[in-house]
């Protein structure tokens, strides 16, 4: 059948099983709006407020279903606000086809109305990307568009389509099913049998995991494993959900601001067994200090992690979910009740500790604050902590809910506290670090099952890209923003404050934002709330209530995220207190 | 740890772009390339790529995953310096004077270079070889006054039946 280029794009999203895509028209892309007009009962478009929201809401969408996301954004400015949600997926490995239209092939780099070489630009932060100059290899494109976006370690795909390959006309017969990924490569015999007799003589392991095991499906594999050679278990930032936050052997996140016990026992440890995870500086601080004590097990399926950041000693490339599956019987069952000790005592210092801190923290609380927030309403005796908040919205939560959040101290305590059931159930931008990433992805997330989510934000992450609120509403989507609002850029003046003299540069807001009347200006319900009993209501009524859910909960802007291990250093410079 | 040169050889598809994301590799990843060749290969859905790097057994590791890795790449090897053939092509133009015209006659000689221009000015001179031959010519030619030159960098090529596949 011949049909126009945008009805091909349309039709072969749909024939590859993508039901939602987020976008948001322009003159390049019109006639694709129009395809997507004519065919919305088969396929639904959300409509972003920007396009940085489309990028994160697809990037949400994947993460929560491991589906690939589709944005589709037109020419020039549209095209590069999609640039930050693209590098997000990037650095996260999350699967997305990003489409843009261009101005038409005959305008191409005359610096024409719109134009901008988006191929160009998004070299860096693609897994691959594609510019379509002939229609005939348009429906093609898009499929292998899918085919790489979904292989081996995910990752975001770009392609650009001309205007007049939009309105062009070509044949088109749509594939019975959508691509399959390229064939999985499995790690060698010979390989996991070394792996095995390094663990075998191995006295102290630890099991250091990533988003590998979450895109890789190896949970089970890699619970089975820890309990088979008895070893304690932390992850990496992109790791947390992949097992349930509160299995016996899981020490949580280790790195920057991870769990005291799962950082001290990884340094510890004569072996760490990293799976899917590709020791990120925040990981590992001082690289050369990182793994002194220890050596390495690394397995991924992307070759050029292997030895790119830390050095190991045996280096093993394929699907994580097999090389586990293949390992495990391998091993002998063994129990280290020393190791199993230590890491207990490791697991009662942190509890101390973290009593400790929280009685200083209360102590000095807002304690000469010369800064002009204006927030003396927080200086109460209850007011509310970033754990108890999490705690409290957590106690009423659903285990399928998907937490997300933004990137700043909130995430981090999120990180730290909340408690996680299941995979795909915790939103992070980790790698690129992007504020602003929660409320597009959000609304993604919800977009895909309709499941309720629960977005973790500050007051300055928030404001980055609040816009999508009225997404939010349009969509009337179950998600309850909850910001800790401290009046300032709390992660940047948690570093100012511990290594730059108090040096508060720009990160005091100053701003009079009332986040409930902003709320309901979008549409949306909002309650502001100052202590635990407030909280519990506001939090009932969210839970309760159809629609988005704003709760402003007022935190003190000398919290901090705790344990801090601090750029560049290693465990020996970890800071657990204030002083 | 030891600074050595190294020559990889690569096979890519022939399509628009790929020289960028081979060369964008390279910047973004802070490696430095000393010199990059591309041309035809017997395929015309191929070109092949030759690299010149610097570097350590770490650094060259890196850069040969990291090329794998690229979706418009086929097949990246490492050329082991005595087993492969390198050239380099020159093409650089000296001043032209009757008294100098003899002393770079037999340079071109013994160099086994061809004079490819002549006229009463100026003459071009091509030489192709390794590298190491053609720094020597340059040098040789200085004195008499080089007008311009260009060379083409590096392409190298295997010795024996092995070779880079393009028939994936």
């Amino acid at each position: 059948m011949r049909i126009s280029g945008a009805k091909i794009v349309v039709e072969t999203l749909i024939e590859q099983g993508c039901d939602t895509v987020f976008g948001y028209p322009g003159g390049q892309v019109i006639n694709l709006f129009d395809e997507l007009y004519l065919n919305s009962s088969r396929i639904n478009h959300i409509l972003t407020a920007h396009e940085q929201g489309a990028a994160h809401a697809a990037d949400g969408y994947a993460r929560a279903t491991g589906k690939v996301g589709v944005c589709i954004a037109t020419s020039g400015p549209g095209a590069t606000n999609l640039v930050t949600g693209i590098a997000t997926a990037y650095l996260d490995s999350v699967p997305m086809v990003a489409i843009t239209g261009n101005v038409p092939c005959s305008l191409i780099g005359r610096d024409s109305f719109q134009e901008v070489d988006i191929v160009g630009v998004t070299m860096p932060v693609t897994k691959h990307n594609f510019i379509v100059r002939d229609i005939r290899e348009l429906a093609d494109t898009i499929r292998n568009a899918f085919k790489i976006a979904k292989s081996g370690r995910p990752g975001p795909v770009l392609v650009d389509i001309p205007k007049d390959i939009q309105t062009g006309t070509w044949d088109f017969e749509a594939k019975k099913d959508p691509v399959r990924p390229y064939p999985l490569s499995f790690a060698s015999e010979s390989k996991l049998r070394q792996a095995a007799e390094m663990i075998k003589n191995a006295k102290r392991p630890y099991i250091y995991f990533g988003g590998g095991i979450i895109s890789g499906k190896a949970s089970a594999e890699l619970l089975r494993l820890a309990e088979k050679i008895d070893a304690p278990v932390g992850c990496s930032l992109m790791g947390l959900s992949a097992i349930p936050s509160d299995h016996p052997r899981f020490l949580g996140m280790n790195g920057m601001h991870g769990h005291y016990a799962s950082s001290v026992a990884l340094d510890e440890a004569d072996l760490v067994i990293a799976l899917g995870v590709r020791f990120s500086d925040r990981a590992t601080g001082k690289k050369e200090r990182f793994n002194k004590n220890f050596r390495i097990i690394h397995i991924d399926i992307d070759n050029a992690e292997l030895d790119k950041n830390i050095t190991s000693n045996l280096a093993v490339q394929g699907d994580i979910k097999d090389a586990l599956f293949r390992l495990i019987p391998m091993l002998t069952e063994v129990s280290r009740p020393e190791w199993d000790e230590r890491i207990e005592e490791l697991r009662r210092e942190e509890a101390e500790r973290l009593e400790s801190a929280a009685n200083s923290a209360f102590a000095k609380r807002c304690d000469n604050c010369t800064h002009k927030c204006g927030r003396s309403d927080m200086i109460e005796e209850n007011h509310l902590t970033p754990y108890q908040i999490i705690d409290i919205i957590s106690e009423k939560a659903d285990e399928h809910d998907i937490v997300v959040t933004d990137v700043g101290q909130h995430q981090m305590w999120a990180a730290q506290r909340y408690p996680l059931k299941n995979p795909r159930t915790f939103l992070t931008s980790g790698g690129l670090g992007t504020m602003g990433y929660g409320m597009g992805a959000a609304v993604g997330a919800s977009a895909a099952e309709g499941r309720r989510t629960i977005l973790f934000t500050g007051d300055g992450s928030f404001g980055m890209n609040l816009n999508e609120m009225a997404t939010a509403v349009s969509q009337n989507t179950p998600l309850i923003v909850v910001i800790m609002n401290n009046g300032v850029l709390g992660m940047v003046r948690q570093w100012q404050t511990l290594f730059f003299d108090k040096h508060y540069s720009n990160t005091t807001l100053a701003r009079q934002t009332d986040f409930v009347k902003l709320a309901e200006a979008f549409g949306a319900k909002g309650a502001r709330v100052f202590n635990a009993e407030e909280l519990e209501k506001a939090a009932a009524e969210a839970f309760a209530h159809n629609g988005p859910f704003l709760i402003d909960c007022a935190v003190d802007c000398n919290e901090f995220v705790l344990p801090m291990l601090p750029p560049g250093g290693s465990i020996e410079d970890i800071i657990t207190e204030i002083k | 740890m030891e600074n050595k040169q190294f020559v990889i050889g690569v096979i890519v598809s022939n399509v628009s772009g790929v020289l960028s994301r081979v060369s964008g590799m390279f910047t973004r990843r802070g490696f430095n390339i000393d010199c990059l060749t591309v041309g035809e290969t017997e395929s015309k859905e191929f070109s092949r790529i030759t690299v010149v790097f610097h570097g350590d057994e770490e650094i060259k590791e890196r850069i040969v995953r990291q090329l794998e890795k690229l979706h418009d790449v086929k097949e990246v090897e490492v050329l082991a310096p005595n087993e492969t053939v390198i050239r380099d092509l020159l093409l650089i133009k000296v001043r032209n004077t009757p008294a100098t015209r003899q002393d770079i006659m037999t340079a071109v000689e013994i160099f086994r270079s061809k004079i490819v221009d002549y006229s009463p000015t100026a003459l071009i001179c091509e030489l192709t070889g390794e590298t190491s031959k053609i720094n020597a010519f340059i040098e040789l030619m200085k004195p008499y006054g080089i007008m311009e030159m260009c060379r083409t960098g590096l392409v190298a090529i295997e010795r024996g039946d092995n070779c880079l596949k393009t028939n994936s």
